[in-house]
This record gives C-alpha cells, sequence and structure tokens, in this order.
C-alpha cells in the first residue's frame, strides 16, 4: 500500500519536523513492513503556473514548433520583459489562455536534466513548458500539462498543485490487518505511534441533500456472505468532468491510474477509507439490483476484458437481465460507466471474508477490492464511504442526489473479556494498566472496566481482534517489543542427540573423509528419469507420488530414488571440467504402498482443531503419508565397480554394521558388477558399475560407478556399544593359501567357507589377490587369502596350525572344487 | 710358543715387557684413527687386536711364565688390551654416526613436491542444521525431526492457518496428488513443532531443522526447495522474554558475543504476538549506519539483517494438540537457512548451493 504522507496529514497532524522517513520510522516501531519511502516528482528548482499569452507558429522546420509568449508572474519574468517569458515548445495540445507548468532556468527535471536559457529554433528560449512526463507524474507524453482553467493564477508554485516533493510510503502491510490497506486505518498507526490526536475521516456520515426521485432498489439473497449492501443514486452527472488534480495526483501517488472521474472517486474513497465501491450506470441496469449466487452455466464479461464461467459459488451483484459484477471481486463490463453516463449508482457492500477469498482464487482475480474483503472490511464504512463519494460527485461532477437504498444484518459487535494484566504475564514485564487502557480506547475499543475481567468491545474495522491475547498483542505492539525485556529460560536437562542423529551425521563426515563432496539436490523426478534409469516397466520405483502442481511439467514425480539427482550432479561437474568428480547425497526418498495412489485420494480426514485429536485420527493423517526412508547414494566419475561396493562395505563397517555383498542385476547397474548389499537376510541397497546404456542415457562418463543404500536401516543396525575384544598375546601363526575356484565362485563364499572349517584358531582371514589367466586353468580364478591363527592360551604348534589351515583347504575342495595352487 | 720358562727371567720374554706392550698400544690406537670408515676398522681391529695380532702373540706368551711373572705380566696386558679395546669402541661409535648420517643426507627428499589428496565436503546447509542443534542441544533441547511430504493438516490447520489462508494456494505449497489429497509438501518445519506437541507433553524444548518447499522458481535469491530451523519451547510461564533472551543467545552463539536481535512486529497465524526478526550486523555491528565511511556489505549499511520470524506460540495452536493455554505458554521462532549461510560466508547467488558444483562444497570441507 502506499501512502502519501500528505494525504496522512488530513487525519493527523504530523508535525512538520518529522521527514517522510521518521513516519516511516514510527511505522515501523509499531509493525509496519515500510519497504522504502519516494519523494514524487525528483525536480529541483522552481516550476510556476504559466498562462500562454501569445502563439507563434514557426515554419520551416522538420515538425511544426510554437514560440510562446508566457506570462509567469510579475517576478519570474525575463530581464527584459518583465512577467512575460519566451519558451519554444513542440507540443500542440494546448491554446492561447491556457494555464501550463513552466520550469524555469536552472531547474532540474527527473533524469538530472537541467534547463537552461538557449537559443533554439532561432529563438531564445527562456524555460520549459512541462508534461507530465518530464515532471515524472506519469507516463503521458501526449502534451504538455493544462491546469483547468481559472484553477491557479500564473505565477503560483506549482509544486503543491503537482503534490510534488510529497513523500510516499510504501508499506507491506500483513494479511491480517485488512483496515491497514487505507489512509483512514495508517492515519491511525502514525496518531497513536507519535501520540497524537487522530481525526477519523469515517467518524461522521457526509451531509448529503435531501432525497429527490426514486434510487435504484437492492436486496441480498445471502446474508451470510453480504449482510450489508447499500446504493446510492445519482443523476444529472456530468460524464465529461475532469478529475479534480488533487484526486488525480493521490490516485498517481498511491499508483492507480485515472480513468474516468466516477470511476476516480470510487478508488479515491476506496484508499482514504478502505472500502471498495463500485459505480454502475444506472440506465443500464434493469429491474432491481441482486446480492445472489451464480447460476450453473451463467457467464460474466469482467472489466477487464475477460469472459469468466460462473461457479455456484461465485457470488454476483446482479439484475434482472443477469449478472453485473463479480461481488466484491470486479465490475463487469455491461454495466460500468461510459462517456455518456449520466445517472450513477454507487454500490457498497460488506462481503465475506472467506467467500471473497474462495472467489478471487476460483477466478485468479486478485483486485484492489478483493484483496481488501479477503482481509476484512470495516462493518460499518458502506454508509459513510457511499455518502463519501456522492458527495464527491456532486461537489466535482454537477450530480443531484437521487437516494439511498439498502439492506442490512444487524452486525455482531464483537466483545472480548480482558483481563488487563494479561500482557504483563505474556511479555514478562509489568504494564501500567491506565496505559494499556488508553492504547485500547485509542485503537477504536470501546472499553467497561467496571467488570473484572474488562468488557472490551472491538473496533469494527478490526475482525482481526477476537480474543483476548489479539488485544494483548496490541498493547505491547504500541508500548514497543523493544521494551520486553529478555531472559534465557531453563530447559530441563537433556539426553543430546539420538543415536540416530549422530550416526547420520557420522555418515556424512565419513564420506566427505573419503573425498566425496555432499550434494543436495531436488526431490523431483520425471518419467524420463525412470525410463533413462532402465527400470523395469513394473519396478517398485517407478511407483512415485506425483505433484498437482510440479514447477516444471518434465519432473512431477517425488523421487523414489536419489541416483538421478546424482547424475544430474555428476555431469555438470564433469562439463566444469571436474573429471574426477565423486558426489554423494544423505536425503529421504519417498516410497507410497501400493494402496496409496499417485495422484492421491480425495476427501482426506480433517480432524477439528478446537482440541487434540484423536490416536485414531493422528493414524488416519499418518496413514495418508509414504514411508520416506533416508536414503545414502553416491556417485563416482573415476572410480572402479569395486570402490562403490567398498565404501557402502566400509561405511557400514564405520557404523558397527557387518553387511554382505551378493552378486545381483538390478538396473541401472552393469548386471555382471553389481551387488546387493545385505544385512541379515535383508537387501539393503545395490552398488557397482552403472550399465553402459544407462552411463549414455545420462550422458555420464564411461564406467561412473554409484551405491545405493538405506541408511534408516543401516543405522537402526548400528552397534553403538560394541562388546570389547579380548587382546590374546601369544605369537601369531601366518600362513597364506591360494586356492583355484571356477569364475562364478563368489569369493566370498570360498572365504567363508575356509573361516568356518579353519575353526576357532583362525583369528582373520583376508583376501589379497584375485589372478586369473596363463597361471590358471581357463574359466578359473585363483584367490590369494592371508590366514592368521592365534590361540588364547599357547604358542600354536605347526602341526596345529597346518591342521586348521588344511582344514579350510579341504572344505573349499568339497565344497567349490578349489585346489591349492 | 715359546718353550716353557722353568725359571723365570722376564727379559727372557721380550713381547711382555712394558716397552714392547707400550708399542702394541700405540700402534693400534695410530690404526684405528686412521681407520676411515667401518671397513677400514675392522681391518684395523684383526691387525691389532686379532688372533695374530702382537697383543695376541703376548698374551700367550704369560701362560709360559713361571707362577711369580704371572700375576705381574698378566697385569700388563690386561691393561694394553683395555685400552685398545676402548680406543675401539670409541672409534667404532664415531665412524657409525658419520655412516648414519651420511646416509640421511643421501635420503634427504623435497618435501615441498607433496600434493593434497582430492578434497571431500559436506553441504554448508549440513553443517549449519548441525552447527544451530549443537547451540540448543547444549541449552537441553531435543532435535525433532518430522517427514518432508507431510499431512496439510499438521502443515495448516493445526498451525491456525485456515482452510482459506492464501498461504494454501498452490501459488505458494505443492500438493502431492491433487489438491484435495491432504498431503503437501511441508511449506515450513512448523508440522514438526505440531508432532512434538501431540507426541510429548510440556515441558517441550525443540529445535526443528530440515527441508522444506514453496512454489518459487529458482533464481539468484529463491529456490523452490530451502531449508529452515524452528524452535519451540512450550513450558509454564514462558513469556515474550524467554523468546528475546533465547534469540540474543542462539545470536551471539552463532555470530559471536554480544550480538543480539530485534524484533520488530509482524503477523503469522501460528503465533501471537508475533515479530519479525533482525540480526545485529555480525561485521560492522552497526558501525556503518549513516557512515559513508564504513560501507557495510553485510547490512547495507542498515545495522541489522533480516533473520526470520517469532512469536508466542497462539492459543489456538496449543488448545489443537491438547495442551492447555491456561497452564501452559511456550515461543517459536524460525530462519531461513540458505539466507543465513548467504550472509554469513558472502555467497551471492542460491543457485550456488542447489547446482552441486565441487568447488562450492569443497570450500566448506568437512564443517565443524
Amino acid at each position: 500500500m502506499k501512502v502519501p504522507v500528505s494525504w496522512l496529514r488530513d487525519y493527523v497532524a504530523i508535525p512538520e519536523s518529522l521527514s517522510g522517513r521518521d513516519v516511516a520510522e514510527l511505522l515501523v516501531g509499531v509493525g509496519f513492513e515500510v519497504e522504502g519511502v519516494e519523494t514524487v516528482g525528483d525536480v529541483r528548482g522552481a516550476l510556476v503556473v504559466g498562462r500562454v499569452q501569445a502563439i507563434e507558429e514557426l515554419e520551416g522546420f522538420k515538425k511544426p514548433i510554437r514560440f510562446c509568449q508566457v506570462e509567469v508572474g510579475p517576478s519570474n519574468g525575463h530581464v527584459d520583459t518583465p512577467g512575460i517569458r519566451g519558451i519554444i515548445c513542440g507540443a500542440r495540445n494546448f491554446a492561447e489562455g491556457d494555464l501550463v507548468i513552466i520550469a524555469l532556468p536552472g531547474t532540474t527535471l527527473p533524469g538530472d536534466f537541467t534547463i537552461g536559457t538557449r537559443e533554439t529554433y532561432g529563438r531564445i528560449s527562456d524555460g520549459m513548458i512541462c508534461s507530465q512526463r518530464e515532471l515524472g507524474l506519469g507516463d503521458d507524453h501526449d502534451g504538455i500539462m493544462i491546469l483547468p482553467a481559472g484553477s491557479a493564477t500564473p505565477g503560483d508554485d506549482a509544486f503543491p498543485i503537482l503534490g510534488l516533493g510529497d513523500e510516499v510510503l510504501d508499506i507491506a502491510v500483513t494479511p491480517d490487518r485488512g483496515y491497514a490497506l487505507s489512509i483512514r486505518g495508517i492515519a491511525r498507526e502514525v496518531a497513536i505511534a507519535q501520540g497524537i490526536p487522530f481525526t477519523d475521516p469515517a467518524d461522521a456520515l457526509p451531509e448529503l441533500p435531501e432525497s429527490s426521485g426514486t434510487p435504484v432498489d437492492v436486496d441480498s439473497e445471502d446474508r451470510a456472505a453480504c449482510d450489508l449492501i447499500v446504493l446510492r443514486t445519482l443523476e444529472n452527472f456530468n460524464p465529461a468532468a475532469p478529475t479534480p488534480d488533487f484526486i488525480k495526483s493521490r490516485l498517481a501517488a498511491v499508483g492507480v491510474r485515472s480513468i474516468s472521474f466516477a470511476v476516480d472517486v470510487t478508488n479515491y474513497v476506496m484508499f482514504e477509507l478502505g472500502q471498495p465501491l463500485h459505480a454502475f450506470d444506472a440506465d443500464k441496469i434493469t429491474g432491481k439490483i441482486r446480492v445472489r449466487r451464480a447460476l450453473a452455466g451463467e457467464k460474466l464479461e469482467t472489466l477487464d476484458h475477460v469472459v469468466r464461467e460462473l461457479s455456484n459459488e461465485d457470488l454476483l451483484i446482479a439484475d434482472d437481465s443477469g449478472a453485473l459484477s463479480l461481488a466484491g471481486i470486479m465490475g463487469g463490463l455491461t454495466s460500468e460507466i461510459s462517456e455518456s453516463t449520466t445517472r450513477v449508482v454507487i454500490e457498497a457492500a460488506h462481503f465475506d471474508a472467506v467467500d471473497a477469498a474462495k472467489s478471487s482464487r476460483r477466478h485468479k482475480l486478485s483486485s484492489e477490492a478483493s484483496r481488501r474483503f479477503e482481509r476484512g472490511v470495516d462493518r460499518m464504512l458502506a454508509p459513510v464511504a457511499s455518502a463519501r463519494a456522492a458527495e464527491l460527485l456532486i461537489q466535482y461532477g454537477g450530480a443531484t442526489y437521487v437516494g439511498l437504498a439498502g439492506v442490512e444484518t444487524a452486525p455482531d459487535l464483537v466483545h472480548v473479556s480482558f483481563d488487563p494484566e494479561h500482557p504483563s504475564r505474556v511479555a514478562g514485564r509489568s504494564y501500567d494498566v491506565s496505559a494499556t487502557k488508553a492504547t485500547l480506547v485509542a485503537l477504536g475499543c470501546h472499553i467497561d472496566d467496571s467488570k473484572s475481567p474488562w468488557d472490551v468491545r472491538v473496533p469494527t474495522w478490526r475482525p482481526d481482534l477476537s480474543t483476548s491475547i489479539d488485544l494483548v498483542e496490541e498493547v505491547i505492539r504500541i508500548d514497543g517489543y523493544n521494551n520486553v525485556p529478555t531472559r534465557l529460560p531453563v530447559a530441563p536437562k537433556g539426553s543430546g542427540y539420538t543415536a540416530k542423529q549422530k550416526l547420520l551425521r557420522r555418515s556424512g563426515l565419513f564420506l566427505a573423509g573419503r573425498g566425496l563432496v555432499e550434494v543436495r539436490n531436488y526431490p523431483f523426478m520425471g518419467q524420463a528419469e525412470f525410463d533413462n534409469l532402465e527400470l523395469a516397466s513394473d519396478a517398485t520405483r517407478r511407483h512415485a507420488l506425483k505433484l498437482a502442481n510440479p514447477l516444471s511439467d518434465e519432473q512431477p514425480f517425488m523421487r523414489t530414488t536419489l541416483l538421478p539427482g546424482l547424475f544430474a550432479a555428476l555431469t555438470r561437474n564433469t562439463s566444469r571440467g571436474f573429471a574426477d568428480a565423486a558426489l554423494f547425497e544423505i536425503a529421504s526418498v519417498s516410497l507410497p504402498t501400493p494402496a496409496q495412489p499417485a495422484t492421491g485420494i480425495t476427501n482426506p480426514p480433517r480432524p477439528s482443531v478446537s482440541g487434540r485429536p484423536s490416536e485414531n485420527d493422528i493414524a488416519q493423517l499418518e496413514a495418508l503419508l509414504p514411508a520416506q526412508p533416508t536414503y545414502v547414494s553416491a556417485v563416482l566419475a573415476t572410480g572402479m565397480w569395486n570402490d562403490a561396493i567398498e565404501l557402502v562395505v566400509s561405511l557400514a563397517s564405520e557404523l558397527g554394521v557387518d553387511v554382505t555383498v551378493r552378486a545381483a542385476d538390478i538396473a541401472p547397474w552393469h548386471p555382471g558388477r553389481c551387488a546387493q548389499i545385505i544385512l541379515g537376510d535383508r537387501v539393503i541397497g545395490t552398488a557397482g558399475e552403472i550399465s553402459p546404456r544407462v552411463n549414455e542415457n545420462f550422458g555420464l562418463p564411461k564406467r561412473t560407478v554409484a551405491f545405493e543404500v538405506d541408511l534408516d536401516v543401516l543405522v537402526l543396525h548400528a552397534n553403538v556399544t560394541p562388546s570389547a575384544p579380548r587382546i590374546w598375546t601369544f605369537p601369531i601363526a601366518k600362513e597364506d593359501i591360494a586356492l583355484v575356484v571356477a569364475k562364478d565362485v563368489a569369493a566370498s563364499d570360498v572365504m567363508e567357507t575356509v573361516r568356518q572349517a579353519a575353526g576357532e584358531l583362525l583369528e582373520d582371514i583376508r583376501l589379497f589377490d584375485v589372478y586369473e589367466g596363463a597361471q590358471v586353468p581357463e574359466g578359473h580364478k585363483s584367490l590369494a587369502f592371508a590366514l592368521r591363527f592365534r590361540a588364547a592360551d599357547r604358542t600354536l604348534s605347526a602341526d596345529e596350525v597346518a591342521e586348521a589351515r588344511q582344514a579350510g583347504i579341504v572344505a573349499a575342495a568339497a565344497q567349490f572344487g578349489a585346489t591349492l595352487r | 710358543m715359546s718353550a716353557p720358562n722353568k725359571s723365570f727371567d722376564p727379559v727372557e720374554v721380550t713381547t711382555l715387557s712394558p716397552e714392547a706392550l707400550a708399542g702394541f698400544v700405540a700402534d693400534a690406537l695410530q690404526a684405528f684413527a686412521h681407520a676411515a670408515n667401518l671397513d677400514e676398522l675392522k681391518e684395523a681391529r684383526l691387525a691389532h687386536i686379532g688372533d695374530r695380532s702382537a697383543l695376541a702373540l703376548a698374551n700367550r706368551e704369560v701362560g709360559a711364565l713361571p707362577p711369580a711373572a704371572k700375576a705381574d705380566a698378566g697385569k700388563r696386558i690386561g691393561q694394553a688390551r683395555g685400552q685398545v679395546n676402548q680406543a675401539l669402541e670409541a672409534r667404532t661409535a664415531e665412524l657409525e654416526a658419520a655412516r648414519d648420517a651420511a646416509l640421511l643426507v643421501e635420503e634427504s627428499v623435497d618435501v615441498t613436491t607433496v600434493m593434497p589428496a582430492t578434497r571431500g565436503g559436506r553441504h554448508p546447509l549440513t553443517t549449519i542444521q548441525e552447527q544451530v542443534a549443537d547451540v540448543f542441544i547444549a541449552l537441553g533441547y531435543r532435535v525433532a525431526e518430522g517427514p518432508e511430504i507431510e499431512a496439510e493438516w499438521l502443515n495448516f490447520d493445526a498451525l491456525n492457518i485456515a482452510p482459506n489462508h492464501p498461504a494454501r494456494t498452490m501459488q505458494d505449497t505443492f500438493f502431492v496428488g491433487n489438491e484435495d489429497s491432504g498431503v503437501v509438501l511441508r511449506t515450513h518445519t512448523s508440522p514438526v513443532q505440531i508432532r512434538s506437541m501431540l507426541t510429548q507433553q510440556p515441558p517441550i524444548y525443540v529445535i526443528c531443522p530440515g527441508r522444506v518447499f514453496r512454489t518459487d522458481e529458482l533464481d539468484a535469491t529463491h529456490s523452490p526447495v530451502f531449508h529452515q530451523v524452528e524452535a519451540l519451547v512450550i513450558d509454564k510461564g514462558i513469556t515474550m522474554a524467554d523468546l528475546k533472551g533465547t534469540l540474543d543467545h542462539f545470536a551471539s552463539s552463532m555470530f559471536g558475543e554480544g550480538i543480539v536481535t530485534r524484533l520488530r512486529p509482524s503477523y503469522f497465524p501460528f503465533t501471537e504476538p508475533s515479530a519479525e526478526v533482525d540480526l545485529q550486523c555480525f561485521v560492522c555491528r552497526g558501525a556503518s549506519i549513516d557512515n559513508p565511511e564504513a560501507v557495510c556489505r553485510t547490512c547495507r549499511s542498515e545495522g541489522w539483517i533480516e533473520w526470520g520470524g517469532c512469536g508466542m506460540v497462539n492459543p489456538k495452536v496449543l488448545v489443537a494438540c491438547g495442551i492447555d493455554p491456561e497452564e501452559f505458554s511456550g515461543f517459536a521462532f524460525g530462519m531461513g537457512l540458505e539466507r543465513t549461510l548467504m550472509f554469513r560466508h558472502g555467497i551471492t547467488d542460491m543457485r550456488d548451493m542447489v547446482e552441486g558444483d565441487v568447488r562450492f562444497t569443497r570450500a566448506f570441507g568437512l564443517g565443524v
């Protein structure tokens, strides 16, 4: 909301010493965000009113040029011609006798353009006749500005006439404070903040002449949605009446274009008081005006030239011929004020905030009117505002008053029971009760403090005040949040992070410590990515939740795997010259159950908020949500298949979890270089080399490797309190064996068999080499294991070691046909 | 060996004379001293104390002496051998030390040839969530968590955001499935507060960091996916003073001793009173205000940085969670973490935190 300081001064005597910035500070102090303070028209120097005395048309130039003698007041003339200046002008929209705006030499106009006395077109031009745009007052450059005849005298200072130099505050109004979308509302806040008197422009109904005829009649068929509507009919309106300058300049300052006098008046009063108004051409109204719901199939072309299909939830202003306007949102084209309108109906109504919000959203149409109705308009304002508009139409538009029609449901005045000590309990300091009372009264409350607690009737323009805490906020806000003391509350003793939280942190530290870089990708993915992963058509990972309103139609799904995001980040890095990038992400994926459709259900449970929902309600809410486990995934541009597996196994080991590895064929991995990661009997992830096809699909470097693991499961099984081992100090016996087995035998199986067979003397076994080649038969490989034997209670004899070693070899031979190399 | 010397005559055994022994010793010492390395010393040793050395031969003569002369000669030769052995030992030590020193010189390397391993890194959004949590864990808070795909009731209704509140429109909220599915991508971490209140009796002291979603297009200052941290305290007698004190503690923990916050009245449906939180500029500490000599880029010379929102928990929210507002009160506050990182580290473009460029994240290392 843009607020000219000069307009505020109509209702609050802001000391002259306060600048626009000072006023802004006052408002910030009481909770308004002031986004800027601008000065209207960046003009420095002298601007005066001039009267064109004589026009000399100059011929022989590319375009017609006028040399004008302009009367500029006794003290502003040229030395040689007191009171008169000769000025060259290219515009043609003025005649001798017109009042214009003159920038005298030495004046600087917006754009740092200084006017001088100069010779041009063979004459001395001694100033400039200004257009609106040259003064920074608008975009109108069709011609120079002409003031209404008789509205000023040559030599008058043009600054106040044009509203130049006025400061305009740009205020961001929070959605609870509809009243502040008006000069009236802001002026009241300035008055309270500065502690100076405020004159409420809505206090008294403007006096209108006696009624003289039959006004257009009205009824509201939906009193819940419209509990008040007032029509004031006027006739003999002069459709050519110009909008007075003060209205024009104020509308320009608040950012509204001047359209026609009647429309300008409705806007002016709306900004002044906060009541949206609509002006109809009374001659285009058939019969009586009704507030009613739209009928199915009904249509309305609104003032923005959009034909709107109406829903039976839309509230309309209609007459016997049909819809006239979308109530509280925007007028219709058929009944708008035209250049020939002489009978005007001013409509002022009070519409339900929720209704207005719904309609505005349904039609994706936000207007100055809908913004105000959504936030709540003063229930008592319509008669006053419409009278104010009628007054202006009579005063400046020659209209005569026909009369008033209206319907009203008695308003519910809101009373709040208020303990004057309540603000002290909330703020943690004590507030003076008489100051609290004064604040509430200044806000417009009526207080009966003979009762305890007080009975406070809140002002009708503050629908946001309905409970005690609302009043508490007002008291603390007006006193100033800076006056609230500080204290650090003492929490009950805590037990720190959960094991899970610590282990998640540990996981990230581990991977980053291994040289991987963490990324945090968006959780969205698209159909193309499922396809590019080469997932089977019935793969569970394709069952993803779909957003109703995705940012990009290409990625409407919630990810079921972290890999596509990592792939995209990897290619971004490799294309930027980081061919060795290795990335990881720890984030949740969403895995809907088969019973949870991608497009969701309708009619979800909506427990009441008037008390705690039941356990059953809560369970039903939870049942709406997919499983959202935390995954950890990584991609390495230059790793080997085994690096990916080793990282997972080492990460598990870091968390104290023993996982095993088994060959698998799972997209998007290479079917021959893919391992399932197994914990107990549960598959918790996959690791290995990405298949060549997927590499190509995503534009990944050749032989990219990756893993993805359910980190929640890993963390759940983490051994956070391991038992200490017994440290035996008898000498160790080391034996290496190389076993030749068929190529498709898993080394881990061989190792496990040897481990079991070698018995308890075997302290440790590690695979240290795998060989395939000339030294072993075709289709075979040699697995070299390092065995370490130790006993708890003695030095092992050579025979004992040999026996245990041999047991391992024999078992491997029996199970896998292994031969000792 | 000479024939048995039955009648003692020292003169007969000239090799045992004091003069002869002194000569042997002198020869040996000289030879040792001249040995330039351990190999030469070994030769000298063999020559002067080896089996065929003069001293060894003389020693053998002692056995032939009559008992009366044995003691005297034995003592003399013992002394001579001791002297020689001692010299040998000393020279050996000297030469070994020289050899070792030479070896170390020979093995010297260019220590400036070492390059660091390619550095990993954790995302600064991860570490700042931890840093914030660390501050509150130290105060006894608990870190609370909740799902990113959330029930609309928990994200809105329970927080006193009415069904027709503008925040619920598709302009702000991602709806999952369809607009009436009751499931959204949480638009703030506040549903975690609701979850805390539904599952825990007061006193409640929780901090909730997490990822949230709004339908903004990605640009230099907006992202549809971003991170917040919120705190919630519900206890007996909690006041706005507690809120301010906690914010000041948080500010000084994150930005330096003495850094404070200020509150400006504002509006949020779930708090009342509500306020915007400004952070005192931790770079200029206000010195840049109206001071063209000390322009501050961090706060644009305003002295304060917009940081977040806060307020006293609206009694309606407590009621919706089954907490008696007559008995308990509370406060909540929340901050955007991207924004916090941006002004703390001088990050000028939101996209740097989104794209996953390794240069960006590596700069932050593992984080503390």
